[in-house]
């Protein structure tokens, strides 16, 4: 049986859960997942600035935390916090590695990175739009998938640390390598997606997103367990947690996290496999312990995925709080005041009256009436200059806006964008670079 | 009789983009059909009206018991532009949960 640990399910997952499943969980893999679409341009941006960074921010705080471990119980670990660098990833691994006095052996894979290499004229994805009309572009990354980290799980490093590869493929490829299944075995190449899948958001699965207290209760979410999968050699597995955690893995939270994302259904797809969802089954053999198994695959995808990054301007926030008596009236007064105050400068202004309709854009109860309400306005900018406007109007409003306003609070932000388009798998090669440390 | 979703169903949302994924589930496996017959694309598209300008395409998985709603132009356009403060979705699976259906 092998046992694959899963340890993050974003960059700024907790930390504790995936060092409790080191210690504790007698893994094969602990695999993190810390990239999102827009992480990796942030990333490239920081790389810009320094050739020595552009790595995930919480690298050194978890492997601090994990490389100990690491050497003792003899698990290796997966992870794509290499960002949009791996190599300098690999790098301070070693670094921390040194000063822990611990030997290791670290592989970098690199490849994902497209910027180069994609052609401006081809089509985004989400809008039909030529790539070019989204510039300045930031980065362009190619997902990568299960074969590109083979050589580098041959290559018998303790961490393998990558740029964009599929979530599923981080859990994916430690199965391929341990059972030396045929990559186009693809009804097993399916199943294995699945289960990377179910694993790849971490705590997702075993009580965190599901919570709603009285009807679906979830004991100690403050302790919530992270999931780990034992998988046969035919991709059978069970998703289980540590006794003893936070959480809970029922066949409802499992089915929640089974759907999560997916557009299509039957035919979900990575770089490895296209899955069809259909033919999944879920078994509870014992409390927080759910059996998957009966996924089908088919064909593995000519092309491959790309997420662009480029500098969309500046996000400009600012709130202010009304409450008691026809506190939504003064709210919604205060939104009109900001309206008119910046049409003419900005354009499209969000007005927000957060307590009331602010995160479905309307009440679904409209019988409710809100004791306080929070108005927030938002724009975007071209310049921060542009985007502090929003704040400095929400501010003034304290002196010349409706009663009784207060705690108001502002801030500018850079926006990234992101869009998709597709790159031939041929144009994309996966290299491996070792860093090792010897003691 | 009616009945709020909310009663006898559990929801979970997710993003792709533009796209908002809401995945709904019987608690009691039971009623998956009384909500194939009643939960169709077009009465999530009617009732997510404002929020859900594009299509709305349904998706059923009775291997699971479950109901996957793929709802087109839904996200302002998507997460990393969007001006709204829940720029994910992730509170949309609430909204569907309000929907009223006879049984």
């Amino acid at each position: 049986m092998l046992r694959i640990g899963s340890g993050a399910g974003f960059s700024g997952d907790r930390i504790e859960p995936a060092v409790l499943l080191a210690e504790r969980g007698g893994l094969d893999y602990l695999v993190l997942e810390c990239l999102a679409e827009r992480t990796i341009a942030l990333a490239q941006k920081r790389k810009r600035h320094n050739p020595d960074e552009g790595y995930d921010p919480l690298l050194v705080r978890r492997m601090t935390r994990l490389l100990p471990v690491l050497k003792e119980k003899r698990f290796r670990i997966i992870t794509n916090m290499g960002a949009a660098n791996p190599i300098a990833a690999a790098d301070r691994i070693i670094e921390i590695a040194r000063e822990l006095k611990c030997p290791i052996k670290v592989a970098a894979v690199t490849g994902d990175e497209v910027t180069d290499q994609i052609d401006l004229e081809a089509k985004v994805v989400e809008t039909g739009r030529p790539i070019r009309t989204y510039a300045p572009i930031i980065s362009a990354n190619a997902y990568m998938g299960a074969d590109a980290l083979l050589p580098a799980l041959e290559s018998g490093a303790d961490i393998i640390v990558t740029g964009r590869a599929a979530d599923p493929s981080l859990f994916l490829a430690p199965m391929i390598y341990h059972y030396r299944w045929d990559v186009d075995d693809m009804d097993r190449i399916a199943q294995g997606t699945v289960v990377g899948h179910l694993l790849e958001c971490a705590g997702q699965i075993s009580g965190g997103y599901f919570a709603d207290p009285g009807v679906k209760d979830v004991p100690d979410l403050a302790d919530l367990g992270f999931p780990y999968a034992d998988i046969d050699e035919d991709g059978r597995a069970t998703i289980a947690k540590l006794e003893g955690t936070g959480g809970l893995i029922t066949l409802a939270t499992v089915k929640e996290q089974l759907l999560y994302e997916v557009t299509d259904p039957m035919a979900y797809h990575t770089p490895d496999v296209i899955v069809d969802f259909s033919s999944v089954r879920l078994r509870e053999v014992a409390p927080n312990r759910i059996e998957v198994y009966g996924a089908r695959g088919r064909s593995k995808p000519p092309m491959l995925k790309v997420s662009i990054g480029y500098q969309a301007g500046f996000l400009g926030e600012a709130e202010i709080s009304y409450a008691g008596s026809n506190a939504l009236g003064r709210a919604e007064l205060a939104g009109e005041i900001i309206r008119k105050r910046l049409q003419d400068e900005i354009g499209e202004v969000r007005i927000d009256c957060i307590g009331s309709t602010s995160t479905h854009r309307k009440s679904f109860n409209p019988l409710l009436v809100p004791y306080e309400v929070r108005m927030r306005a938002a724009a975007m900018a071209a310049t921060p200059e542009m985007a502090a406007r929003i704040g400095e109007e929400v501010e003034a409003l304290y002196t010349n806006g409706p009663a009784g306003g207060g705690g108001v609070r502002k801030s500018v932000n850079e926006v990234i964008g992101i869009v998709s388009s597709m790159i031939p798998r041929r144009n994309v090669t996966a290299r491996v670079t070792i860093r090792e440390l010897i003691m | 009789m009616t009945k709020k979703l909310y009663e006898i169903a559990h929801c979970r949302a997710g993003d792709k983009g533009d796209t908002l994924i809401l995945s709904l589930f019987p608690y009691d496996e039971r009623d998956f059909s009384l909500l194939c017959e009643k939960v169709t694309a077009e009465k999530v598209k009617h009732h997510m009206q404002g929020i859900v300008r594009g299509e709305v395409i349904r998706y059923l998985l009775p291997n699971v018991a479950a109901l996957q709603f793929v709802c087109r132009e839904a996200l302002l356009g998507g997460v990393t532009t969007s001006l709204a403060l829940d720029t994910h979705g992730k509170s949309l699976s609430y909204a569907l949960l309000e929907m009223e259906i006879d049984t």
